[in-house]
């Protein structure tokens, strides 16, 4: 594809808005695994809300 | 009455992570479905008479600048509705929303230098639209670091949400800064504006795709801060179970 003679400035636009909006999804996936799995490990410990204890 | 008995049923975490667990991978396939869509519309889009190519940057420019924006609202009414209803998920949200913010305003002011160079000369001038857009970028970090500079997770909240909406002054600012001061910046582009249609429906796409996105960014997030919440009251409720003399010593 040609851009012409500022072609860079284009590329780099684009190449930012991909690399940050990556690194943001990236992030949210990985904080919510890590928030998951802590969740999981307490509930296998047997650590339950006082709701979820009085109805089982 | 039926708006508040809606609102009261969304306020329910529980409901709330049933609803957008079954919403959020359709928003994903939307969002990920209209990018591509953008990104072909971009890539075949003419070069405008006075910009040449360089107007390729609008069509991330712009859906950056107006998210950034949009995610303002988002906070300040999520804000409004912690301080007035104390609505359960209001405080999420807010919390959920800001570094979002924070990001598309950092790529909107990136993009707006890489296009500003070939366009004006230059990278950065100090002219009102671009100024006011950086102090909204500082504004957003300075309520990411509030929040986190206070423990106390409710008088936070409240805190950051008070600064939240003393700095909804800075979205009328924003908004018609090129109108009421000189400025180097050109005037709004409005989505139903005077730019070319050869033009206009790449742009189009690219602000409903970014939109879908931040709605999807945005739910996730705050999924991942009911989850963080929920951790946190599972480990209050561990460790005063742990340091109850009751438990400790039941024969007694």
């Amino acid at each position: 594809m040609d851009l012409g003679p500022n072609a860079v400035f284009v590329w780099a636009a684009y190449g930012t808005v991909a690399a940050v909006l990556a690194a943001l999804l990236l992030w949210l996936h990985v904080d919510g695994n890590r928030q998951q799995r802590k969740l999981d490990r307490l509930d296998a410990e047997g650590v339950r809300r006082r709701s979820t204890r009085h109805s089982n | 009455m039926l708006m508040q008995s809606i609102t009261q049923r969304l306020a329910n975490p529980t409901r709330f992570m049933q609803l957008s667990g079954a919403l959020l991978p359709l928003l994903w396939v939307l969002a990920g479905l209209l990018l591509v869509a953008g990104i072909y519309l971009a890539a075949a889009a003419p070069p405008d008479y006075q910009h040449g190519h360089t107007v390729k940057i609008m069509f991330v420019h712009v859906p950056s600048a107006w998210i950034a924006m949009l995610t303002y609202a988002v906070v300040a009414v999520s804000s409004f509705g912690l301080l007035v209803f104390r609505h359960p998920l209001a405080d999420v949200s807010a919390k959920a929303a800001a570094p979002i913010g924070a990001t598309f305003t950092l790529l909107a002011l990136v993009t707006g230098s890489l296009w500003g160079k070939p366009g004006w000369g230059t990278y950065w001038v100090w002219d009102a639209r671009l100024t006011s857009v950086l102090v909204l970028f500082f504004l957003y970090l300075g309520l990411i670091a509030l929040r986190s500079s206070i423990e106390d997770e409710s008088l936070a909240g409240k805190l950051t949400a008070v600064l939240a909406l003393m700095g909804t002054i800075m979205l009328p600012i924003i908004k018609y800064s090129v109108e009421w001061w000189s400025t180097l910046h050109q005037p709004s582009t409005g989505f139903g504006s005077s730019v070319d249609p050869s033009l206009r429906w790449p742009l189009l796409v690219m602000v409903a795709a970014l939109s879908t996105l931040f709605l999807a960014m945005h739910m996730k997030g705050m999924r991942n801060e009911v989850l963080r919440r929920r951790v946190k009251a599972l480990m209050l409720t561990e460790v005063e179970r742990a340091s109850s003399p009751a438990r400790r010593q039941p024969t007694e």
